[in-house]
């Protein structure tokens, strides 16, 4: 069965069609999401669910998750972060090409969950920008896909030139980042 | 399992005793790990298993010393397998081991700055940043 995107809104008439760029944009990127995985612990295993073929994360268009952080355009944190995988997570994000979107899948990844101890990073937005957050401990397939769809709505929206305004400058220099 | 305590001047003499003496043979070294006692007298220990593996016979070895003066011989010279051991607790404990050619630490990040496992600290830092209590409704 093949789904077609709903065309963005915009003026239509006899053999034309105008819209903006941006919704042209945000509608092809939507729909070709390559997330890269960055699994832990046993959020990884939901993932896992959630790639395969019951769950199906390919409908949405995120049919080749990258282990390669240089296509990626989506990183997909699930699991405890230790402090000292702290610094390689930080790496992998930083690797990862404009424009990039970050998921923390669970509540180690988004809050250190149980581990309220020396050794575990208290939610990754300590040391990357995180987009969504996904709670469960650990979520079911359904909330990672939910946490998916939320992405897609934040790329679909996104304006073209987002990563070149301030805002965004602003806020990866406040991670130190570039 | 028998267990002795003995002065921390003599472990690695009394270990080498152990290990070269044909009728003892304890030439395996199965764990050591630190201990710290807040009470009475702030004392850090560092416990010994050894093992004889042609009788099956395992003894236990504890030594004890003031957290305030935390050295201890390395047993690296003697058994291999101490290298890691004593890295580990030096890592959590602070137990300096002379002699270790390589003590650093091994398991926590390098510029964690304590020794988590001692028991010094207070359960709940007032002082921690990187908690956020909005996350868990306590803030």
């Amino acid at each position: 069965m093949v789904n077609t995107a709903e065309a963005p809104a915009g003026v239509e008439g006899p053999g034309f069609f105008a819209t903006s760029l941006d919704k042209v944009v945000g509608l092809a990127r939507k729909h070709s999401i390559w997330p890269l995985p960055f699994a832990t612990s046993c959020c990884g295993i939901e993932f896992m669910a959630t790639m395969a073929s019951t769950y199906d994360m390919a409908r949405f268009g995120a049919e080749r998750p990258s282990f390669s952080p240089r296509q990626a355009d989506l990183l997909m944190v699930m699991g405890t972060i230790a402090k000292k995988m702290g610094p390689v997570l930080r790496q992998v994000y930083e690797q990862m090409a404009e424009p990039r979107w970050v998921i923390a899948v669970g509540a180690c990844a988004s809050s250190g969950g149980i581990f309220d101890t020396y050794s575990v990073l208290q939610g990754i937005d300590k040391i990357i920008p995180v987009d969504v957050y996904v709670p469960g401990c650990p979520p079911r397939p359904e909330q990672i896909l939910d946490g998916l769809m939320r992405i897609q709505d934040l790329v679909e929206n996104e304006p073209t030139r987002r990563r070149d305004s301030p805002e965004y400058k602003a806020l990866l220099a406040s991670y130190g980042i570039q | 399992m028998f267990t002795i305590t003995v002065k921390r001047e003599s472990i690695l003499e009394l270990m080498n005793f152990l290990y070269r003496e044909n009728d003892l043979a304890f030439t395996f070294l199965t764990d050591l790990t630190g201990v710290h006692f807040p009470h009475p007298n702030d004392e850090l220990g560092v416990v010994y298993h050894l093992h004889n593996l042609p009788s099956n016979f395992r003894l236990r070895i504890k030594t004890f010393f003031p957290k305030s003066d935390p050295q201890i011989n390395s047993l690296t010279s003697l058994f291999a397998s101490a290298n890691f051991m004593e890295r580990e607790t030096y890592d959590f404990f602070g137990i300096i081991f002379l002699g270790h050619p390589n003590l650093k630490r091994i398991l926590n990040v390098d510029d964690l700055g304590y020794f988590p496992m001692r028991k010094e600290y207070a359960l709940e830092d007032p002082t921690r940043t990187d908690k956020d209590d909005t996350m868990f409704g306590r803030g």
